[in-house]
């Protein structure tokens, strides 16, 4: 039987909840994935002015060694069949950042007839970031803001879902 | 080829009974290099390759087709996707086409802009080319020191014109902003303070034992070859050919300025092999140092745009200019039918030809070189893509 | 060598198939006959005073209301440092033209890029697929008459919001 969305809500489980959450967003470790120019600022960010390690990130070549997918420029529709499949060889729990205005909406491809206008058509997004390109900072507050997300999220606790569907 | 200093064995037959066999394996388009969306399909019997095919075109997108719909004055952000890392010369040759399309001649202080915004992003997309090559390598401190000096430099081009990365910074008939003021002296403090990290840098990489084993005698390409698939620029010159659009073809204010052309001797391998290729680039950033110098000291005042009408509608007829943009000369071939529109514009850039030469010259090599070619040849994927 | 000079030359040797050159624009041109392109590419490389020994650029365009597709080949000497512009006309409606990739091995990918926008057909290519779209893209996009798809392995290619 499993432990997840099983307990009532109570100050021991939501305590442990946090604590699982809190070690989690401490050590997100991304994916590269980086496509265009989105890519050069995602470089610039781990960089040492506007260093992202210092809030336990760290880039991986390999998505299935990796949380999140940090989706940094322009998806082409050649491009975009090979990031579901990428997407799915992530393991649970994933997240998927959508980084610049072409992974958001198609950006200023919105013309074009092979860009795919927006990520979100092909996979979930969690955290969307507006800039052409994001200056690093953005991408950082990126990053805190779905750490943030990561804090909410209840694991042993029975979400309010369940709840209702029991 | 292969390492120096070591026999690669390519035909293993029969040892012991052991039988080999060709495998294909696929390389990208998501993969650590960090050069964009570029897939291999490589042929492999164990570690020594047989072929590398590239497989392009993640990062079409339709920038060419674009250009029919916004018009000349829109397709100027454009530009700067076509390479995102040297975008100042994609800017400056759309700028240099239209305005010889139209006959409109650009401002002595607008041109001069147009160099010291044009080397300053030399030096720029110089520092990331090389320290990726670094970082593929192997050796990941180096990586950071040039991220470190490209730091300033997006800081002073942040000042000149706003952005970071796409800047945008250049209009038909000239550029967006005159210098603001201190910017003069900002920079010459920059490039003071950059000459000595750039001594750091070399001492810390440039002659390490380890960094020129790995790219001295890998995948040499000789000067008839590197003609006859049109490489250009750092590529071109590695392997011997001494020829710069900037000191040949002169354009823009060129011809007032003083500089060499690094060519590649093959000093501590073979000529035209990727330690060429990697040297050629550091001198080159040393050369633009002194461009920048010059430029600093005889920028003469006045305005620093010609007056060119919003509806811009040039005459009839096609024009081909090149700019000598970090990664090679850039080709812009624009074709006007008189209306507001282009009506085709055809941008020939040295990534392209660069990443068609890979298949000719890798085989014999190990998998581990291939990632030093690549990184060596400088390519980008939305140069090869557009 | 100018380009008026290299005409009387290329009409010396090849008569007819050699079209008129425009001189008087600011980078001059050749016409030259689809089918001979190839024996032209290959005289205007070996021969020593000319010695084009690198094609800069290929460039394909769709004329639809004069009904062709337009090549321009920009050729480049490092030798002598000139410049020759050709241009070949080939039928809309099947544009075939002989390939030049075995003179500048630089052309195997612009072939590919013309045939992939335009749909111009080049004889003699080794291996001529398509290189920027997918496999199986259906259309050439910079024909003037393209017509963009709906969608495309079921992702649609439309963002609601956008006004066309």
């Amino acid at each position: 039987m499993s432990l997840v969305n099983s307990m009532p809500e109570m100050v021991l489980t939501t305590k442990a909840d946090q604590l699982l959450n809190w070690t989690r967003k401490s050590s997100v470790w991304w994916m590269l994935f980086g496509l265009a120019c989105c890519a050069i600022e995602m470089m610039q960010t781990q960089g040492p002015r506007a260093d992202v390690d210092r809030f336990g990130t760290a880039p991986r070549a390999a998505p299935r060694q990796s949380d999140l997918m940090i989706v940094a420029g322009t998806l082409t529709m050649k491009m975009a069949l090979r990031t579901k499949i990428l997407y799915e060889q992530m393991p649970e729990p994933r997240y998927v950042i959508s980084m610049g205005s072409c992974a958001n909406c198609g950006g200023l491809f919105q013309l074009a007839y092979s860009v795919c206008d927006g990520v979100d058509k092909v996979i979930p997004v969690d955290v969307y970031i507006p800039g052409c390109p994001p200056r690093p900072e953005a991408l950082t507050e990126g990053i805190l803001k779905l750490q943030e997300k990561m804090m909410n999220e209840k694991w042993l606790v029975r979400s309010s879902a369940q709840v209702e569907a029991a | 080829m292969g390492l120096a200093g070591f026999e690669v064995e390519v035909e293993r037959e029969g040892t012991q009974g052991l039988e080999t066999e060709e495998m294909t394996l696929n390389m990208g388009p998501q993969h650590p290099s960090t050069h964009g969306v570029l897939r291999f399909v490589v042929k492999a019997d164990g570690e020594v390759m047989r072929q590398a095919i590239p497989d392009i075109g993640y990062l079409h997108r339709s920038i060419e087709k674009i250009s029919e719909k916004v018009g000349y004055h829109g397709f100027m952000p454009y530009t700067d996707r076509v390479d995102y890392v040297a975008a100042m010369f994609c800017n400056q040759g759309w700028g240099m086409a239209c305005e010889k399309l139209a006959n409109i001649e650009v401002p002595k202080r607008g041109e001069y802009c147009r160099v010291i915004a044009s080397e300053l992003n030399r030096i720029a997309s110089h520092l990331l080319s090389v320290g990726t090559m670094i970082l593929d390598i192997g050796a990941t401190t180096p990586f950071f020191h040039a991220i470190r000096e490209r730091e300033k430099i997006n800081d002073l081009l942040e000042e000149l014109c706003g952005a970071r990365l796409t800047y945008n910074y250049m209009r038909i008939g000239g550029v967006a902003w005159d210098l603001p003021p201190g910017f003069v002296e900002r920079s010459i403090d920059f490039l003071d303070n950059f000459e000595l990290a750039a001594r750091e840098f070399e001492d810390l990489i440039t002659y390490n034992k380890i960094y020129v084993e790995r790219l001295i005698d890998v995948c040499p390409i000789s000067a008839e070859k590197a003609i006859n698939y049109n490489l250009t620029g750092p590529n071109l010159r590695a392997s011997g050919v001494s020829y710069d659009v900037r000191r040949d073809d002169p354009y823009s204010i060129y011809r007032e300025l003083d500089f060499q052309v690094p060519v590649g001797k093959g000093e501590l391998g073979t000529v035209g092999d990727c330690f060429d290729r990697y040297i050629v680039r550091i001198r080159e950033m040393n050369e633009s140092v002194k461009i920048l110098r010059q430029c600093f000291a005889q920028i003469p005042p006045g305005p620093v745009i010609a007056k060119v009408p919003r509806k811009f509608k040039p005459p009839a007829g096609d024009v081909f200019i090149r700019v000598e943009s970090a990664r090679g000369d850039m080709g812009w071939y624009v074709v006007s039918d008189g209306s507001e529109f282009p009506y085709r514009v055809k941008i020939r850039t040295g990534s392209f030809a660069a990443m068609s030469i890979i298949d000719a010259i890798s085989s014999g090599i190990m998998l581990a070189d291939l990632v030093a070619v690549i990184a060596s040849l400088d390519i980008v994927a939305p140069e090869v893509d557009r | 060598m100018e380009t008026a000079a290299i005409h009387q030359r290329l009409s010396q040797s090849f008569g007819s198939g050699i079209g008129e050159s425009r001189l008087e624009v600011k980078d001059p041109w050749i016409f030259v006959e689809p089918p001979l392109i190839a024996d032209v590419a290959r005289f205007v490389h070996d021969d020593p005073d000319l010695a084009f020994d690198s094609l800069s650029n290929l460039s394909a365009l769709d004329y639809k209301a004069e009904n062709h597709i337009q090549l321009v080949y920009h050729l480049f000497s490092y030798r002598h440092r000139h410049w020759l512009i050709l241009k070949v006309n080939a039928d809309r409606d099947n544009p075939v033209v002989p390939s030049v990739e075995s003179i500048w091995k630089a052309a195997n990918w612009h072939e590919r890029e013309a045939y992939d926008l335009l749909g111009v057909s080049f004889t003699g290519h080794p291996d001529l697929r398509r290189i920027l779209l997918p496999e199986d893209w259906i259309g050439h996009p910079l024909r003037k008459d393209y017509v963009e798809p709906v969608e495309y392995h079921g992702i649609s290619t439309r963002r609601e919001s956008l006004l066309r």
